[in-house]
């Protein structure tokens, strides 16, 4: 079940973030909520529940004045022009788990909206009044975008706000200026022993503030490379498929190549060859993989070094 | 270090080939002989090979076999004094100015590691970092990031990481290093920087004093962390031929201010998909093939948009075979397929006519998938922390085990 407007309400109170509420009739649009809240002094806020071509979802929240181009932000996102749509009835009780006409970014509290990028409006932050649905469309609250962060962090995301009118140009040598914002495909990375420090929350970073390798690299997975997408996860990060510095995974790997080369090289044609003397079959194999398999040793000596490197830059000396 | 595609200086009748401009004389291919003889520098002929064979007890590397690597400096000198015993380290370098590298960008790094394990010595990488940002206009925060991004895919490359520094010039520049930086630039008037890169008044001061940033990584004592009391030690530069006119600088300055001039050993072009005489840009992605590119891609590309040889009719080309000069399928695999034998049957066949061009861009479109997805696994186990662990003056106590 998810989170319902008092509990929110609680939290927000908990959390000692200053807010107003106001409760009117059920609302479906910004304009029927504006004729309840519009003269509060508060600014409106209007929310899209959006998805792409691979089912992933966001939630961009900007202010009603704030001109959002779904174009241009499919393009910036690195979806291509035509990659974002609203997303369908269903996905809103299913994952952001609010009634139609109720996106809010606050819906993130949800579990189950757990890898929906969130974009907000950096209008947001000049306005100490944002009015946003509590999770229910029959009371409005009104906060600032201080307030909203707090909220955020407390759940474990990252707030960062956006240019949403802005419309960088997007080619090879311009990558996609939003790509950070792109959740991970799979849905159980945050479980996995993930090598890279930069982890694997699907919230967007402040995509102005510092460009920190880290923050570059995380979600974009996209395996097939769209040419216009020029930061790209990868590999499918479910299972890392290179060892990391795990002997036994490193000699497992190590020998499933080399079995399944010299099971492919024995066969009737060399056996009748070269006779049972399999010797040019071991040779063959030893060209073949061989490059490979050292490739995979160095990767293996290169990850133990940088754990000790890790390790060395972190340790207390000995007392004397 | 990469060549930067600009218009600029274009003379009629003759190629231009400096670090910012490649191109060939009107439609046609760059003349590598001319280029050879302009420029001063030796053909590296099979001899070479095979002594380096003979040295390093190993099979060399394709692109030695193929030619890729074809020219030199004093390669020579530097085998000579190996053989007496005494080793080198190797430099190479990357201008980091866009995050999308191609398989163009690669050859140098994959030359080079294969020199790092076959002769079993060290390396230092330089990240051009402030490079770009003056000549593409980079901030500085986005020409580092870039610098961090493209060291991943290096690394990828499989450099041993007990041998091989990597380092960026804003973080790098200092010291020791910015100390023989101002030995070379006094060395270098203003007309000859501007008569070997072709400066103008308008140019920024920052583009005038940059060649010493890339010609002091050939001097030991510029990382006194790695090679302290080895200041006799030896440098050999694997790098693209448009690169020679930083080290013909730094080989004329080198003996004035006492030090060994360092060797070079360069390559051939890579060729655009589009064909040689089609340049390959950062803003086309069909113009090559790119190491984030799917199989799906890879296919793609090399069916749709590599330039090739063979005739327009079957017929025709049963009778008259492909034209394997301007065949860009035979030239990638010219650079990637490794088994020498099946690459001149392939030639054989194809040039014959009995070969049809779909089944050798079938064969290309193996051999450069698996070679992506080799990349692109070892790219995935790269962290931050190993580029931090790769780029951290520290020393290197067995760098020439």
């Amino acid at each position: 079940m998810g989170y319902s407007k008092d509990q929110l309400l609680a939290r927000l109170k908990e959390l000692q973030i200053e807010f107003s509420q106001y409760e009117h009739p059920v609302v479906l649009t910004v304009e029927a909520q504006a004729k309840y809240v519009g003269n509060t002094g508060g600014f409106l806020s209007k929310n899209l529940f959006l998805k792409d071509k691979k089912h992933r979802y966001y939630v961009v929240s900007a202010l009603v004045d704030t001109k959002v181009d779904l174009k241009v932000l499919s393009q910036r996102l690195g979806l291509g022009k035509g990659g974002l749509r609203m997303a369908p009835e269903e996905a809103l009780g299913e994952i952001l788990q609010v009634p139609l006409g109720c996106v809010t970014p606050f819906a993130v509290v949800n579990e189950s909206a757990r890898h929906v990028s969130l974009l907000l409006d950096q209008g947001f932050k000049s306005q100490d009044c944002c009015i946003f649905h509590p999770l229910s469309n029959d009371m409005s609250i009104s906060l600032n975008s201080q307030g909203l962060d707090k909220f955020l962090k407390s759940i474990g995301r990252n707030p960062s706000y956006i240019d949403l009118e802005a419309n960088p140009p997007v080619g090879k040598d311009q990558p996609p200026d939003l790509a950070t914002f792109v959740p991970s495909d799979s849905p159980v990375l945050s479980d996995l022993p993930e090598k890279t420090p930069s982890s694997q929350d699907s919230t967007g970073k402040s995509v102005g503030a510092a460009t920190n390798s880290a923050a570059v690299t995380a979600k974009a997975v996209k395996p097939s490379g769209n040419a216009q997408i020029v930061k790209e996860k990868p590999v499918d990060s479910v299972r890392p498929s290179i060892p990391a510095a795990d002997a036994g995974k490193f000699v497992e790997e190590l020998l499933d190549r080399a079995s399944a080369l010299l099971l492919s090289e024995i066969s009737e044609d060399s056996i009748k060859q070269h006779g049972v003397q399999l010797g040019e079959v071991a040779n063959n194999i030893k060209k073949c993989i061989g490059e490979d398999l050292k490739n995979l040793a160095t990767i293996f000596k290169n990850t133990a070094y940088t754990e000790g490197f890790h390790a060395g830059t972190r340790y207390q000396p000995k007392r004397l | 270090m990469e060549k930067i595609e600009d218009k600029n200086q274009q003379q009629e009748e003759e190629q231009v080939v400096n670090p910012w401009e490649v191109s060939a004389k009107e439609g046609g291919k760059i003349d590598y002989d001319k280029l050879i003889d302009k420029f001063g520098c030796q053909r590296l002929d099979q001899s070479f090979v095979d002594r380096v064979q003979r040295l390093t007890s190993r099979p060399p590397h394709v692109f030695l076999r193929r030619g890729v690597f074809f020219a030199h400096r004093d390669f020579n000198d530097i085998l000579d004094a190996y053989e007496r015993g005494e080793k080198f380290y190797l430099y190479t370098g990357r201008g980091p100015s866009s995050e999308a590298l191609h398989l163009g960008h690669l050859i140098p790094f994959m030359f080079t590691k294969y020199l790092q394990d076959a002769f079993k010595v060290p390396l230092v990488i330089q990240l051009t970092d402030d490079e770009k940002c003056m000549w593409k206009n980079l901030s500085v925060e986005e020409s580092q990031r870039l610098a961090r991004e493209n060291a991943k895919d290096i690394i990828a490359c499989g450099f041993d990481i007990s041998k091989t520094f990597i380092f960026s010039d804003f973080d790098y520049v200092g010291g020791a290093f910015y100390k023989n930086m101002v030995k070379v630039a006094k060395c270098v008037t203003y007309n000859k920087v501007v008569g070997i890169f072709g400066f103008t008044g308008e140019d920024h001061i920052g583009k005038v004093s940059f060649p010493p940033v890339q010609a002091v990584p050939s001097f030991p004592s510029s990382f006194p962390h790695l090679f302290s009391g080895k200041d006799n030690l030896r440098c050999l530069i694997p790098c693209a031929i448009d690169q020679d006119p930083y080290f013909r600088m730094t080989r004329d300055v080198a003996p004035r201010i006492g030090y060994h001039k360092p060797a070079l050993i360069e390559s051939l072009f890579f060729p655009a998909l589009q064909g040689e005489t089609g340049k390959m840009s950062a803003s086309d992605p069909n113009s090559a093939i790119y190491v984030t590119d799917s199989a799906k891609d890879i296919k793609l590309k090399v069916n749709k948009h590599a330039f090739t040889g063979g005739q327009e009719s079957i017929e025709k080309h049963r009778q008259y075979g492909a034209n394997l000069e301007v065949d860009i399928p035979i030239k990638y695999l010219n650079f990637f397929l490794e088994d020498d034998a099946e690459l001149e049957h392939i030639k054989k066949e194809y040039g014959a006519g009995r070969m049809l061009t779909g089944e050798v861009k079938k064969r290309l479109t193996e051999v450069l998938t698996e070679l992506v997805e080799r990349h692109r696994r070892a790219r995935a186990a790269v962290t931050d922390v190993m580029v931090d662990a790769f780029m951290a003056v520290r020393p290197l106590p067995n760098m020439f085990d």
